[in-house]
């Protein structure tokens, strides 16, 4: 439970990453959600029947075989700790994650990628936005990412002009 | 960045402030643009007022701190009216309000160098321990108490109605969280004659400044946000033809079968078969040095400034506690674009969920565990504060201290249940650290030891919002019960919400609860 005493969690602490072949066949779900607690929406979600859960109080176990990428289940996580993750054809990387501050982003916006600690590890385009409007005001942004960057990029703030 | 208009709020990512009408107040005089809809205190807090008072015996400046009336420190009079606690008070056009303590008032009050010049002579309690002599003892006392003074005696006479109504109901609700509305829906959709009363004008409790979205199971509504699930539960609240909802209302005592109210200025004599006391909790505060520094808030302060009033609570702030309280306002603090500078934390690691960590975290909020605040910097409102790590017996480290630029500090180290209606009743009592302070006894149905007084929420025990919801529906369904409705359905449903809560609790962050409750739980156990 080291991950409690810093309020962020080393790779060691989260559950493995898909394979790369798993990857770059289509956006997969990667959960971060190392601790029991009574949630369990992403569960409820999913149509694929991927995220395994026993009981309310465990920690949700993604199956990536068996996800579609249908992004349900991080429209609706309260702790957004949900992440799709891609690795594209031409090489560059995708994440896409919860949003829910000012500015809104927009397809196009150069934003400085933050890994989880708050460090700035490079910069990214936005290429895809679900606006806020129609997700009860939690936007989905889509980044355009150095594809080593997708295990480490986990929040965006837009570049100050 | 988010824009602010004179200190408010007029963006934010998920709330819309609709304000009313512009209207004047006076504040010592000095006219002060509020919006109809706002309390007096929040209308001042927006246009730069810190003090609001000063304290008795020191003349020290004092500010908002819980902004829900459970303190004192923003006590005014308000059109002649001593003691009124401005931040329950909405404004009216041409509305007088003046500051009670200090001379000529308490922004400027030339008593405050008390503070100063005394502290080198007496330090603060010496009047009680630094003099041998009795009688001069006494005397320097009774001087220090007539020179607090405690406002001025009402200069206008009474003119509201001193009738009463007399009302008779199966249940009586006593607070409209979601505790308390949940017990309502509950016992009135199974027939029984229900009366809600709140003190607040608006139902909902803390609910509505809780703008994220919640946890639990999607049965309990997760994944919606709190100020949603307070909507919800009251148009399911207001369609149930046999619930009478009072609001402005507060219950001031209860008298064996009898219950004291004031409806706004009315008095009400509510005779009710069962009651439901779902009264909630107040926050606790801290000891360091300077915690009574105008620009020390409770974290549910300044989560009422900003997601109820819209009104920014200033530009840097310092989280003490990250129990979820604390790291959920984090997250609503820069949500409405104020920075925030750290969140401090006693205990080696963190108190609330990690997914609430990580996202403050991950946008670079700094978390320091096993840190503690050593004191306020600042001489009329927080200008700073200083940090410092803390050994393994709990005592800060010479040397550690770090100095954090800030110009307000959150307190979020908890809540106390909201228990004095329960004393005054007669119920017994008991201290739980773990539910947070003194709490009743209580059968699994949450009925007290005083037969047909049941309790719901936070006054039973510190938990969250999810868990309230179903002691409500525990409370409101045996209290029908126990009055002869409901029949089978109504059984089979008491089981039910049972079994959901046990499940609810079966996890680690339940384990303390559950070792809570069993320290109070009654021995009568009425079996349905």
């Amino acid at each position: 439970m080291k991950y409690l005493e810093r309020g962020y969690a080393e790779l060691d602490e989260l559950p493995p990453f898909p394979s790369e072949e798993r990857l770059k066949k289509k956006p997969v779900a990667y959960i971060e959600c190392p601790q029991p607690i009574p949630c369990s929406p992403c569960y409820e979600a999913c149509p694929a029947n991927a995220i395994k859960m026993e009981n309310i109080n465990d920690p949700p176990v993604v199956n990536y075989e068996k996800c579609t990428g249908c992004m349900n289940c991080i429209r609706v996580c309260p702790g957004l700790a949900i992440f799709m993750l891609r690795l594209r054809e031409d090489g560059k990387g995708e994440v896409t994650l919860q949003y829910e501050l000012l500015p809104w982003l927009k397809k196009g916006d150069k934003v400085e990628l933050l890994n989880r600690k708050g460090e700035v590890v490079g910069i990214g385009i936005v290429n895809w936005v679900l606006p806020p409007e129609r997700n009860d005001q939690t936007s989905l942004v889509r980044v355009e990412i150095d594809a080593k960057l997708i295990y480490e990029v986990r929040a965006v703030r837009k570049v100050k002009e | 960045m988010v824009k602010v208009v004179d200190g408010r709020l007029v963006e934010h990512p998920i709330l819309k402030f609709n304000r009313g009408k512009e209207v004047t107040i006076y504040f010592n005089g000095k006219p002060i643009k509020a919006y109809e809809g706002e309390t007096v205190a929040a209308a001042l807090y927006a246009s730069g007022v810190r003090i609001f008072s000063r304290s008795f015996r020191w003349h020290r400046p004092r500010g908002f701190f819980c902004a829900i009336g459970k303190c004192s420190a923003c006590m005014m009079e308000v059109d002649g009216i001593p003691n009124v606690r401005t931040c329950k008070v909405y404004v009216r056009d041409g509305m007088q309000i003046k500051t009670q303590s200090g001379f000529p008032n308490a922004e400027k009050d030339f008593f405050g160098v008390m503070d100063k010049l005394i502290d080198r002579i007496f330090p603060h309690g010496s009047q009680y321990t630094k003099f041998n002599n009795k009688i001069f003892r006494e005397m320097l006392i009774s001087r220090l108490r007539n020179f607090a003074g405690f406002g001025n005696a009402p200069k206008v006479e009474f003119s509201g109605n001193a009738d009463y109504e007399e009302i008779e109901c199966d249940v009586l609700v006593i607070g409209g969280g979601p505790a308390g509305m949940s017990a309502a829906i509950n016992a009135g959709k199974y027939g029984a004659k229900v009366l809600l009363i709140d003190e607040n004008p608006n139902l909902g409790g803390q609910l509505v400044k809780q703008t994220h979205r919640f946890f639990g199971s999607a049965k309990h509504r997760a994944g919606t946000r709190g100020i949603k699930i307070a909507k919800i539960l009251e148009e399911e609240l207001r369609k149930i033809p046999n619930v009478d909802i009072r609001l402005e209302t507060k219950a001031f005592g209860i008298y064996g079968k009898i219950v004291g109210a004031v409806e706004k200025s009315k008095l009400l004599r509510i005779i009710p078969k069962k009651i439901v006391v779902a009264t909630g909790a107040y926050e606790r505060t801290l000891i360091f040095e300077n915690n009574d520094l105008p620009g020390v808030y409770g974290a549910g302060g300044v989560q009422t400034l900003m997601n109820v009033y819209g009104i920014k609570p200033g530009n840097r702030g310092l989280i003490v506690g990250s129990g979820n309280v604390g790291l959920i306002l984090s997250y609503q603090l820069l949500q409405a674009g104020v920075e925030v500078a750290a969140i401090v934390e006693a205990m080696p690691r963190i108190g609330g969920y990690f997914v609430h960590a990580a996202k403050v975290r991950r946008l670079g909020v700094p978390i320091y565990v096993r840190h503690t605040i050593i004191r306020a910097l600042g001489k009329d409102h927080v200008r700073g504060a200083v940090i410092a790590q803390l050994d393994d017996k709990w005592r800060p480290i010479p040397g550690s201290e770090k100095k954090i630029d800030c110009d307000f500090i959150c307190v979020a180290v908890g809540l106390s249940p909201t228990h004095e209606l329960l004393y005054q009743a007669g119920c017994k009592m008991k201290f739980v650290p773990e539910l947070g302070g003194l709490v009743p006894l209580r059968t699994k149905f949450n009925e007290t030891s005083v037969e047909g007084i049941y309790v719901a929420g936070d006054v039973a025990g510190i938990e969250e919002a999810t868990s309230a919801i179903m002691n409500g529906r525990i409370a409101g369904i045996h209290a029908v019960i126990a009055l002869g409705l409901g029949g089978e359905m109504a059984k089979k449903e008491l089981k039910e919400s049972l079994r959901d809560l046990e499940e609810f609790r079966a996890g680690p962050f339940g384990e303390r609860i559950i070792c809570g409750i069993e320290k109070c739980i009654l021995a009568k156990e009425v079996e349905i």
